[in-house]
């Protein structure tokens, strides 16, 4: 019996200890404020990205750069004047959401798209879309086709599991053609279905096949067709509830949005300083009564497209023609030029 | 008559190489045709990887036709395979701590300096790693959310299994418990972590736990991912050092016991010794499975060894080198995991031969 009793004081002892720092670990913890004030405190704002080359992707130092990462940027222009302050952590799609909502985050730009059950049920609020994205057609071009509606008899890659298999079918009951799917796991099989000619084409979100189509032995030989076959708005996420945050969001990407409409570059920025317009005098803050009525920097925009540029050069550097990733504007320019991009007005 | 007995006499190996290899006409043919079927079902591997590879250059130079694997990759890449996300002008910190704790694994790997010493000396490694790495002396400081890569691995690894011995240590004696409540929750906790997967242990550290907390109060998603890897091992560990502790004969505590030792003495002095001694090869084969299972930690966001290396290849100007990439970190795998099995067999021939005689 000796034996035991001395082993259970030891153990009880052990407990003892465990339970007061558990107590004294729970007692320790602060209340949390606004998320700005936390950004603030912090000096730095996190966001969570995926890994889409073009959108989110860490170049051979370890820098991220890519799409929705200038964006992450043009937000800490916009919070702190500086595009450095702000920390980008990868998340995958499964634990994206519940980072956000866990506090992980201060805002998802990783693609994520705006639906109404997210807005509703899992309590997010998304600000303005920054990428039109959408399931596209990427086909041989010797088929001759230059629009989906001409695809007869074709047989096509969809990736299983996905909603690209219901968006497919639909499409081709809507042109009445027929269609032979072919269903494949997404790993390099995908790919090397439509390179081995087992697919005419594959459907997939635009965004990945373009990223796909560098990829295939001879990318010249295959077209990404304009239409779309389903609405994927990309847009940033924050938790719902902060109006303010949301706020800052929306008028950084609207400032990226006006500034192309105004035709002012990262490079000619300055010039328009001395403008008359009036609307260029606010937006730029040469007249400061708009950032003082808001509360921001009344530069805050001049800094947006000074340190990242206007959306049309975040777009051309990251994933535009001049990239591996080529990709067309399509939906993706200012209203002006037939795009969806429309911001309201800087007043 | 007496005569002695003689061990029969062993020829040289490349003796008995030639001679199982060459030792008749047989034996020759089918030596031969071994090697022309090797040859054969290797060719395209070696022409792959070696012949038709591109070693220096930029992804236009991989991209041309019939060309094999590109290195070139690798070398544009290697940074960041190495230390991930790490200011690349601070990278000397991250190979800083990778030669330290090296450097540490090798001595502690030699049975020469096995001593309680080596207790302190791997806590004070650890948490000057952790320092250095953070930059808390010497600034700029850099976020955990920046580290990556081979240090992180090594460094998970080491600690999982330096902080998960002591708790293993405490729940295999619990389990040998006569008191209820103890053995109970030992049992209970034990048989809950070896009967979820690590996946599910991580995405509770990760999602579950910052949820659970009070608001305002953040554990580090690093040190979370840790703790979670910890606890883990500590469950496999305890119940490798349990087998241990059913090595030494129960009367050997009772002869303690009646020596006057008191419990803690008991088991330090006399248990622990016997018990560990027999358990080292088990507990260096399960180090090898969290050096593995660290590779897991991708899920949850971290860059280890492996999500690095596959992160490298989604750079749009080294687009889709995902084969090169996978094949790189599979052979720094195969050589920390290769190492740790060879010595696990030098380690046990060495103990075996210790208690013959």
């Amino acid at each position: 019996m000796q034996r035991n009793s001395i082993g259970s004081r030891f153990f009880t002892k052990a407990f003892a200890v465990t339970a007061a720092l558990t107590a004294a670990l729970i007692a320790s913890s602060a209340l949390a404020g606004e998320t700005l004030d936390k950004i603030k405190a912090r000096g730095l704002i996190k966001v969570g990205v995926g890994t889409t080359p073009g959108y989110f992707t860490p170049d051979s130092s370890g820098r991220w750069q890519g799409f929705f990462v200038d964006f992450g940027r043009a937000l800490a222009v916009t919070v702190f004047n500086d595009a450095e302050k702000v920390e980008f952590t990868n998340s995958s799609p499964q634990q994206r959401l519940p980072a956000l909502q866990s506090g992980e985050f201060d805002i998802l730009l990783s693609g994520v798209t705006q639906t109404v059950t997210r807005a509703f049920k899992l309590g997010f609020h998304f600000g303005p879309v920054v990428f039109y994205d959408g399931q596209g057609l990427l086909v041989r071009k010797d088929l001759g086709v230059a629009k989906g509606e001409e695809l007869d008899g074709a047989t096509i890659g969809v990736q299983s599991g996905t909603t690209g298999e219901l968006n497919i079918a639909d499409f081709f009951r809507k042109t009445g053609k027929a269609f032979t799917p072919v269903t494949i796991e997404e790993t390099g099989e995908f790919l090397k279905a439509l390179d081995s000619g087992r697919v005419d084409a594959l459907t997939q979100d635009a965004t990945d096949l373009a990223a796909k189509r560098t990829q295939l032995s001879k990318p010249d030989d295959y077209v990404l067709l304009p239409e779309r076959l389903s609405k994927e708005p990309l847009a940033p996420a924050i938790r719902a509830g902060d109006d303010q945050w949301l706020e800052i969001v929306n008028w950084t990407v609207y400032a990226t949005i006006q500034a192309e409409e105004f035709g002012i570059t990262q490079k000619n920025v300055d010039s328009f300083l001395t403008s008359e317009d009036p609307g260029i005098k606010r937006f730029l803050g040469v007249d400061p009564s708009l950032g003082e009525a808001i509360g921001l920097d009344p530069k805050f925009a001049y800094n947006i497209v000074k340190a990242v540029g206007n959306y049309g050069e975040i777009f051309d550097r990251n994933v535009g023609k001049g990239t591996p990733l080529n990709f067309d504007r399509g939906y993706n320019q200012p209203w002006t030029a037939g795009g969806l991009l429309y911001s309201p007005p800087f007043r | 008559m007496s005569h002695i007995e003689l061990p029969p006499p062993v020829a040289p190996d490349w003796h008995r190489w030639r001679s199982g290899l060459f030792g008749g006409w047989g034996n020759s043919l089918i030596t031969l045709a071994a090697l022309g079927a090797f040859a054969w079902l290797f060719h395209p591997l070696l022409r792959w990887a070696v012949i038709d590879a591109v070693w220096t250059g930029t992804a236009k130079d991989c991209a041309v036709d019939g060309a094999g694997a590109c290195w070139a990759f690798i070398g544009a890449k290697l940074r960041f395979i190495l230390f991930a996300f790490f200011p690349p002008d601070l990278q000397w910190r991250p190979a800083l701590v990778v030669a330290t704790v090296l450097a540490l694994l090798v001595l502690s790997a030699l049975p020469r300096f096995w001593s309680f010493r080596l207790v302190p000396l791997w806590i004070a490694a650890l948490v000057l790693s952790w320092l250095l790495m953070a930059g808390t002396l010497t600034p700029p400081q850099v976020s955990t959310n920046n580290w990556g890569g081979l240090p992180i691995t090594l460094v998970v690894s080491i600690a999982g299994l330096a902080f998960a011995f002591p708790i293993a240590l405490l729940l295999a004696l619990a389990r040998q418990s006569n008191m209820g409540v103890v053995r109970t929750l030992a049992i209970t906790f034990i048989e809950t972590l070896r009967g979820v997967p690590m996946i599910a242990v991580l995405y509770v550290a990760m999602l579950i736990v910052p949820l659970a907390l009070p608001s305002g109060a953040a554990i580090d998603k690093l040190l979370r991912a840790q703790i979670g890897v910890t606890l883990f091992f500590s469950a496999y560990l305890a119940e490798v050092i349990r087998a241990g502790l059913q090595v030494v004969p129960w009367g050997q505590r009772e002869a303690a016991l009646s020596l006057g030792l008191g419990y803690i003495q008991t088991i330090r002095l006399i248990v622990l010794p016997q018990a560990l001694r027999a358990v080292i090869p088990a507990i260096v084969n399960l180090s090898i499975g969290i050096v593995l299972n660290t590779s897991l930690l991708a899920v949850i966001g971290i860059y280890d060894l492996l999500n690095a290396a596959k992160t490298s290849a989604t750079d749009p100007t080294w687009l889709g080198f995902h084969t090169e990439a996978y094949v790189f970190a599979a052979a720094v795998y195969f050589v920390i995991c290769f190492t740790g099995s060879r010595y696990s067999i030098w380690l046990e021939k060495r103990l075996n031969a210790a208690t013959r005689h």
